[in-house]
């Protein structure tokens, strides 16, 4: 890989940053495979199992889509601060639904 | 004045395109989000239901389906990669390879429906009002958030084909990139959302 980096350090962006190479992407790639392959194991031993493969796993594959092929590493904090906001909103939902269901 | 007397002074701001873009995104996300918290929900009041009901669907198809996706978003990525690059004829197979890989996650999704519907299982069918409330709520729930997600993704096919159209006619360039990336975002939310899609419905269900 080492003329695509070489190439890479050709064009930087408007911020000055490097770009990244093809890669970096191909082993993100690699990874997510790898990550559902796990998952799909995961939901052969039960269904404990695949809802903890659910709770662990999947927000894994989101978290390397989003920070890798949607470019957020190489983003600002004012966009990252927008995707975390949003999330954090939906927890925040989330644990009130989950409050109120508990207690009925 | 400097900037006036520059032969192509046109006001582009790309980091605002993408803020846009991202806030557009975190709208989608909110509207995925509530579908998937109803789920939950249902999901805890009514979990016999929703095993009994979830293995009636295909796994292998959904497991294929993501497989079919997370390649198709890794190709948007090396698009951007090669245009970064200057590269427009790699830049164009790439996208030609995410969108043929778009239609086939189509073609199985419409295979995987229209044996649903073989077996009576429709939106308002009468076999499903036979069905336990639970297993009724489960493939409500199935159609509409795999239907709105298979929207999506003739949208973002639509999107990227016409970027692959302004990369052809070199609206798109390695100075100019923008659309080709909010194109490429908007591809990879859909991917993410499948992400959630498969372990709900298919696998831990």
């Amino acid at each position: 890989m080492s003329d695509h980096s070489l190439a890479s350090s050709e064009h930087a962006d408007d911020h000055g940053v490097e770009h990244p190479g093809y890669g970096t992407f191909v082993k993100v790639w690699l990874a997510l495979v790898v990550l559902t392959g796990l998952l799909v194991l995961m939901s052969h031993f039960g269904q404990s199992y695949a809802v903890w493969g659910l709770l662990i796993l999947t927000p894994i594959k989101a978290g390397l889509v989003f920070y890798f092929f949607m470019h957020l590493k190489y983003e600002g904090a004012l966009l990252k601060g927008v995707v975390l906001v949003t999330l954090g909103t939906l927890l925040i939902f989330f644990a009130l639904l989950f409050s109120d269901v508990a207690f009925r | 004045m400097s900037e006036s007397s520059h032969a192509h002074a046109i006001h582009r701001d790309d980091f605002g395109a993408r803020l846009g873009m991202w806030l557009f995104l975190v709208t989608e996300m909110v509207l995925f989000g509530g579908l998937f918290i109803a789920y939950s929900y249902m999901r805890s009041k009514y979990p016999a239901e929703f095993h009994h009901a979830g293995a009636e669907l295909n796994a292998t198809l959904g497991i294929t389906n993501t497989l079919v996706l997370l390649t198709s978003s890794l190709t948007v990525v090396l698009a951007i990669v090669a245009i970064q690059r200057g590269d427009r004829r790699k830049t164009m197979a790439f996208l030609a390879t995410t969108l043929g890989l778009g239609l086939v996650f189509l073609v199985i999704k419409s295979f995987e429906w229209a044996t649903k519907f073989h077996h009576g299982l429709y939106p308002n069918s009468a076999h499903l009002a036979t069905l336990p409330h639970g297993e009724q709520v489960f493939f409500g729930l199935y159609f509409t958030m795999t239907g709105l997600h298979g929207l999506h993704v003739i949208a973002g096919l639509s999107v990227l084909g016409y970027m692959l159209r302004m990369v052809a006619k070199g609206e798109i360039t390695q100075d100019r990139y923008v659309h080709l990336e909010n194109g490429g975002l908007y591809w990879h939310l859909v991917d993410v959302i499948w992400i959630f899609l498969l372990p709900l419905f298919y696998l831990a269900a």
